[in-house]
């Protein structure tokens, strides 16, 4: 393979990437496809490269699938979780990554409960840091991997349409895929709660804002349906659960009311009839376990541009 | 007979209705004369003002000094010499010390360290024991042991009856209640002001309304006891508007702004847009995130800053206070949700105010009223806040053109956490003189 040339020392967010960077880590991580599916599923490319998984919040699948990606380069990967970790000794986190920086890593993908966690700490340490979520903020890799899946179920991206359903206020998965819907053109709508609903989006650029799931889903090629952080009951967000997925939640008959070649997706993990409906995530519509494959091959191609780009 | 002359400056007072080049002399303490002295009448010392500007004393109504309790983040004598050397020949000192200023032996303890600072110190004592909103403290006692006004700053008290009682007893024992306003339940855990950026940056955004609701609630319980208050760090137009409308029927309200919401809008938050590349680099300053920009109430938006420059001008609001919070370094080195609120003010607050009478938003005269005249009114200093003969002797002697960079690591101040590090300002104090004495002045100032 040709080594392609990231210009970055760090993965921090959509927000800052250009159309061709973006295309450059979808073809990247397309040919890392291929990787996962033979019977010796590795590659050479990170070979003596140490990728560290610093996670301060709970997660089991982007933390497994960064860990699977990282071996699957050959690199070794350490996982580092707030329980483990001096996180409970009062460390700073600058503190903490000082440390790390001192066990010279290659890579170092955080996920941290606060925005602007990442950024933070790229700008202490040497390591490439990669930004596996941060607070509400970003969550690039997974804006990556839907994107993937998006131009691989969909054949293109630009112009396409996509309407992003839930509590998007508190979703970093939100922004960073509205992000990638204004560099890219793709048409964004969005839907949820208005107690969940960012009060101005205008940053954002040209984005849909729909009371209605209905509204949003009507003309839509790809229809996202967001996590309902069930901690959020009886914070007066929202009146109930069974509200809540009855207004908004992605049933088979609100999903009739969609385009018939429109797909389905979900960055997990779900709650089956909250957000969305048991029949309609085990549906033929939805891509949910593509995305997940395209996890691994989007992390891979991360940590393969950000290991590459500095060697 | 102690004689300091201040030669040749453009003294402007509109206590006095001057604005002209003049001389002052002040003697024992107290302004003896305005005017060429007489022939052979010798001074002790003398100034040479030309070229710079000659106000009473400024007042700076709203720091936070940390002593007792807190003293790695600044001292009562750190920062009295960062309020000399802003220029600042008094400042009122927040209640919220460790132990908090409830009681009449934190205040004497209090005005005991400041006897020998170089600026005169004006505590404020705390409205409720601790801070705590649940009893109120004993205010003629402590009126007793010099405190200028009350307030729970930091907090609002939540108890709108207490709230009464507190009008209540301040208004007849002649002090003023500063009010913090922040409705706790709307600020939430709010980090930022809530609007684009906020969206843009996933932060948890503190409505403009969480100090709205409070400043009309202060108002109106004021209002209906008929107590003076004075609302702290207003930052909305909506804030605005309120107590345009509270003046206008007559209520005992005075406001002040800081010089941060009257320089920068939440959009700092996401990008200290106002620096030069090489500067961030040299400096290893985060553009965005950084916690420099992160107090309380947030800093808002165009509009806001726009409507509060208005505000000022015009009379609505009264006075500039810094909210001067000193935090030390480590402490703001965190990510930002974890950084606690505030900036310092003290030493960069002359030049940003002297920056909105060149953008012709504030007269000179203006400007002289809300450093000076104001805060002596409203914390009801007697004999400060003008240079008319028999006055107390504070005058603050600005250098207009002088030419300079915000270097933290120069500050005065124990703290460096101010979001205008690099800024290229004009004008500075000259010289600072406190009752007679100059307590600062300036490197290169006669």
């Amino acid at each position: 393979m040709i080594k392609a040339v990231f210009p970055h020392k760090d993965l921090l967010g959509i927000r800052n990437l250009g159309r061709d960077e973006i295309v450059m880590i979808l073809d990247t991580a397309e040919s890392f496809k291929e990787v996962s599916r033979r019977p010796i599923k590795k590659v050479p490319s990170l070979r003596g490269q140490t990728v560290i998984n610093l996670f301060y919040e709970p997660s089991t699948r982007t933390r497994t699938s960064f860990e699977i990606a990282a071996k699957r380069l050959s690199a070794d990967a350490v996982n580092i979780s707030a329980s483990t970790s001096s996180v409970v000794k009062g460390e700073t986190l600058a503190d903490t990554v000082r440390n790390l920086q001192a066990m010279a890593p290659d890579i170092v993908v955080m996920r941290h409960a606060c925005a602007g966690a990442a950024e933070y700490v790229a700008g202490i340490i040497a390591a490439g840091v990669v930004n596996a979520g941060d607070g509400a903020h970003e969550h690039p890799t997974q804006a990556l991997l839907d994107l993937l899946t998006m131009r691989q179920h969909c054949g293109r991206l630009e112009g396409l349409r996509l309407a992003i359903i839930g509590d998007i206020a508190h979703s970093r998965v939100a922004r960073s895929n509205l992000w990638a819907c204004r560099t890219l053109g793709i048409h964004a709508r969005v839907c949820g709660p208005p107690s969940m609903m960012p009060r101005d989006l205008a940053d954002f650029g040209e984005v849909e804002v729909c009371s209605r799931p209905e509204d949003a889903i009507a003309t839509a090629d790809v229809i996202m349906m967001l996590r309902l952080q069930l901690e959020r009951q009886g914070t007066g967000l929202f009146p109930s659960l069974e509200e809540y997925a009855r207004r908004y939640g992605l049933n088979r008959e609100r999903l009739a009311r969609a385009p018939a070649d429109a797909v389905v997706m979900h960055p997990g993990p779900m709650n089956r009839g909250v957000e969305i409906a048991g029949d309609v995530a085990d549906g033929r519509r939805a891509v949910i376990l593509d995305q997940v494959e395209n996890g691994v091959a989007v992390r891979m191609a991360i940590l393969y541009l950000l290991g590459g780009s500095r060697s | 007979m102690k004689r300091l002359l201040i030669r040749g400056g453009r003294l402007i007072d509109p206590s006095c209705g001057r604005d002209e080049v003049t001389d002052l002399l002040l003697v024992d303490g107290k302004v003896a004369e305005i005017g060429p002295p007489a022939v052979g009448a010798a001074a002790d010392r003398e100034i040479d003002a030309t070229g710079g500007w000659v106000i009473p004393g400024a007042i700076d109504m709203h720091v936070h000094l940390r002593e007792p309790g807190q003293e790695y983040k600044e001292t009562i004598r750190t920062g009295a010499e960062a309020a000399a050397a802003g220029g600042f020949t008094g400042v009122a000192c927040m209640a919220n010390t460790v132990p908090v200023n409830d009681h009449a032996a934190v205040t004497r303890f209090i005005l005991e360290r400041a006897a020998t600072a170089p600026v005169r110190v004006y505590p404020v004592g705390a409205v409720t024991r601790g801070l705590a909103g649940k009893q109120l403290v004993d205010m003629g006692e402590m009126i007793d042991a010099g405190v200028a006004a009350f307030s729970d700053d930091g907090r609002t008290v939540v108890d709108s009856a207490l709230l009464r009682h507190a009008f209540e007893y301040a208004a007849v024992l002649g002090r003023t209640i500063i009010c913090h306003c922040q409705d706790d339940r709307l600020f939430g855990g709010g980090v930022m002001h809530e609007g684009r950026v906020s969206a843009s940056l996933g932060l948890p955004g503190i409505p403009a309304i969480a100090e709205e609701v409070d400043i009309d609630r202060c108002i109106r319980v004021a209002e209906y006891v008929g107590a003076p208050l004075h609302i702290a760090h207003v930052g909305t137009r909506g804030a605005v508007a309120i107590i345009a409308a509270a003046k206008a029927r007559g209520v005992a309200v005075t406001a002040e702004v800081t010089p941060h919401h009257l320089m920068l809008d939440h959009r700092a938050v996401h990008d200290l847009y106002y620096f030069p590349e090489d500067v961030h680099a040299a400096r290893n300053w985060p553009r965005r995130f950084n916690t420099w920009t992160k107090m309380s109430p947030p800093l808002r938006e165009p509009e806001d800053v726009v409507a509060l420059r208005r505000a000022l001008a015009e009379g609505v609001i009264d006075t500039v206070a810094t909210d001067h919070a000193p935090h030390e370094q480590n402490e703001k080195e965190v990510e930002f949700a974890s950084a606690p609120f505030g900036v310092v003010g003290l030493e960069t607050a002359l030049p940003l105010v002297l920056a909105l009478v060149r953008e012709g938003v504030l007269t000179p005269a203006r400007m002289v009223d809300c450093l000076s005249g104001a805060p002596a009114r409203i914390l009801g200093l007697a004999g400060r806040g003008s240079l008319a003969p028999g006055m107390d002797a504070d005058v603050t002697v600005i250098d207009p053109g002088c030419r300079w960079v915000v270097e933290p690591e120069r500050f005065r101040s124990r703290a460096r956490n101010t979001p205008f590090a690099g800024w290229r300002v004009q004008g500075r104090a000259a010289y600072t003189v406190v009752a007679g004495e100059v307590v600062y002045a300036a490197a290169g100032a006669s």
